[in-house]
């Protein structure tokens, strides 16, 4: 079994992120890059499933700038196998991924990708559900538990209320929730060994996907700041605030 | 061989969230135990710590100088009872078979000490000899093919821990000096070792020391280090070198950690109405620590650039990194005390404890009178180039 994890490098989640000064994105110069942890998550999960014998070949594969190497390197430590890097400098959206998604997934056939739910930069939740209706292949969102069983993949899922149990035929999309499972601390001889790992480079045109964005950002703006707090004498003040100031009880 | 760049920020980045997330919250732990938790160091051996220095053909990760002390930066950020489980794989405990052992001793001792399956110590110092390490009295007398060791070993990092020695005893008992001495790898199950009590020392807990005595152990001629007799010194003189740039990494770590301390609780402690960080008295202090870190920083990896490229200098200059680095880890340690007032002197906070751990920095591996001897020694022979 085949399994595709595709892993996007983001503003590292101990970073303050800064709004540009232009409002048009969030600062990326001189800042810290990551993972997505998310995708972390996804590759650990796949890692498991090749270390228990139910898959035997991981391949990671992130999309963008020519510095999402170190993503995919960061893959490869965890225990990838090989990576593939679609390389643009064109700006992507969750569309455009879906695309080259699409277009590597067509080209490898896997018989599950695991992704990140979201991604904790732009947060759109999208890829991995957009990929889906793309390829006809079922999905499962917000995975916290993923047991693979004569062609087809249980999966628990984390939904308002409770927890979902589905069954879905692979080949299929599994998008990762937090506590699918907890990622290992990369190693310092896996991360040696990950250099010799085979890296392959791609253009968005080679997979004969058009990448130009669709949404228009806007603008982007810090959030509201805090206002300070208040003290309250007494329970029954807060009482009364909470329901005719804040008006949630 | 020096890693690419994208391959050593990734080390760089994994022992940094070792260090910030598995060992940082392990301090208190560690100071009130005495111990370092049996399953930090199981963590320890599978992030592959112990094998930092030694080559990849050796089984380790085989980091240049410029890249280990980088990782030195890092790792001196906490409690220096953590590195020092490690330190004598990666330092002192093996570089002498790396450097001037045999083919076969590498393959031999390297591979299983840069996984921590054996922890190696280093056996120079005794009851009579420190400074002046070149009188060291164990013996080690030919019997066959064999060596029958007597003496005695004081203050041995990780004796406790270890699987294996390298040791200094003279084989020459004719030659009272340098010339008489060799260098042996010693298993630690050898028959006529034994340990002394641990030592209770002022600070660094978690790490152990103790005396280490021989007496009639009898080891394999072929267990000197390169199989020469009579060059033991200069095997440990240049494992000491490499070590000075080391001990200077972690010095400097500890320095920022402090700074750090210092400057949080600055921002944070009130007196008169006001932070006490507002006050230019503690300004002067903090920027004082900020800039000596600066200039330990600068100076430390322009040590390891210039061992690396084996400049001829190197004795010299490596005894300037660590003299200024263990020197100035030191007054950074009595500055952020200070800032913190009374609390500095309570246990319960962190400068109080690495006040005490850092007092070492300046005493093992060579004292700062020592490293002033070099210095001033190397540069006074070379007054005529
Ligand atoms: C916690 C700890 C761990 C250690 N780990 C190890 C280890 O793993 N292996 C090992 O072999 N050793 C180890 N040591 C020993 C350490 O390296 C020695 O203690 C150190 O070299 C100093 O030697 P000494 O203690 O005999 O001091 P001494 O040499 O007696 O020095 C006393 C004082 O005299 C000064 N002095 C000496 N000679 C001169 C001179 N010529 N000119 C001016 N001043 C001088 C010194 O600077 C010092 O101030 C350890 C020590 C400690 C405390």
């Amino acid at each position: 079994m085949k399994i595709l994890v595709p892993v996007k490098r983001v503003v590292d989640y101990n970073v303050k992120v800064r709004v540009k000064a232009d409002q048009t994105g969030v600062e990326t110069a001189n800042v810290k890059m990551s993972m997505n942890p998310f995708d972390e998550i996804a590759v650990e999960e796949a890692v498991r499933l090749k270390e228990a014998g139910i898959a035997t070949e991981v391949i990671a594969v992130s999309c963008g700038l020519l510095s999402c190497q170190e993503t995919l390197r960061t893959a490869l430590a965890i225990g990838a196998d090989r990576a593939i890097l679609v390389e643009t400098d064109v700006e992507l959206q969750p569309l455009a991924v879906a695309k080259l998604l699409a277009a590597v997934f067509k080209k490898e056939s896997p018989d599950l990708v695991i992704l990140g739910k979201q991604a904790i930069d732009d947060d759109s939740n999208q890829t991995g559900q957009m990929l889906g209706a793309l390829l006809g292949r079922p999905q499962a969102t917000f995975a916290s538990k993923v047991v693979i069983e004569g062609g087809a993949a249980q999966v628990t899922r984390e939904v308002d209320g409770g927890l979902e149990t589905i069954k879905i035929t692979l080949p299929a999309i599994v998008t990762t929730d937090l506590r699918l499972n907890e990622p290992r601390y990369v190693t310092l001889p896996n991360i040696m060994k990950a250099k010799k790992k085979p890296l392959e480079n791609v253009k968005p045109a080679d997979l004969g996907v058009d990448v130009t964005p669709r949404l228009k950002t806007l603008k982007v703006t810090e959030p509201p700041k805090r206002s300070a707090g208040v003290k309250v004498p007494d329970v029954a003040t807060l009482v009364a605030k909470l329901k005719n100031e804040a008006k949630v009880i | 061989m020096a890693l690419d760049q994208e391959t050593f920020a990734l080390l760089k980045e994994s022992v940094r969230r070792f260090v910030q997330e598995r060992l940082v919250p392990n301090e208190d732990r560690v100071e009130h135990e005495d111990e370092v938790p049996a399953e930090i160091i199981a963590e320890m051996k599978e992030l592959g710590l112990f094998g930092l220095s030694i080559p990849e053909e050796y089984g380790g990760i085989g980091l240049s100088m410029s890249e280990e002390v980088e990782i030195g930066f890092e790792l001196g950020q906490t409690a220096l009872a953590f590195r020092s489980v490690f330190g004598t794989n990666v330092g002192i405990g093996s570089q002498g078979i790396l450097m001037d052992g045999t083919e076969e001793q590498r393959r031999t001792y390297l591979p299983k000490i840069a996984t921590g399956e054996y922890i190696f110590s280093f056996a120079l110092t005794e009851p009579g000899a420190g400074s002046d390490a070149a009188s060291l009295k164990t013996s080690a007398v030919l019997d066959g093919d064999h060596y029958v060791i007597n003496g005695t070993k004081r203050f041995i990092t990780n004796a406790v821990r270890a699987q294996g020695f390298t040791l200094m005893a003279r084989t020459d008992a004719a030659n009272k000096g340098a010339g008489g001495i060799s260098a042996f790898i010693v298993p630690r199950d050898t028959p006529g070792i034994t340990l002394g009590k641990i030592d209770k020392k002022m600070g660094q807990r978690g790490t152990k020391t103790c005396d280490v005595i021989f007496e009639n152990a009898r080891v394999p001629a072929a267990n000197i280090i390169g199989g020469k007799p009579g060059v033991g010194f200069k095997t440990a003189m240049k494992v000491l070198d490499r070590g000075r740039l080391h001990i200077s990494s972690i010095s400097t770590g500890m320095s920022k950690r402090l700074l750090k301390e210092a400057a949080t609780y600055a921002s944070e402690r009130k007196q008169f109405g006001q932070a006490i960080a507002e006050f230019q008295l503690i300004q002067g202090m903090l920027a004082d620590m900020q800039t000596e870190l600066y200039a330990a920083e600068s100076m430390v990896r322009d040590g390891a650039a210039r061992y690396d490229a084996r400049d001829p200098q190197m004795p010299m200059l490596a005894a300037c990194c660590k003299y200024f680095t263990t020197e100035a880890v030191g007054r950074a340690a009595d500055r952020a005390v200070q800032i913190h007032g009374g609390a500095g002197y309570i246990n319960e906070y962190k400068v109080e404890r690495f006040y005490r751990d850092v007092r070492l920095l300046r005493l093992y591996e060579g004292t700062s009178q020592i490293q002033q001897l070099v210095i001033a020694r190397n540069l006074l022979k070379n007054l005529g180039n």
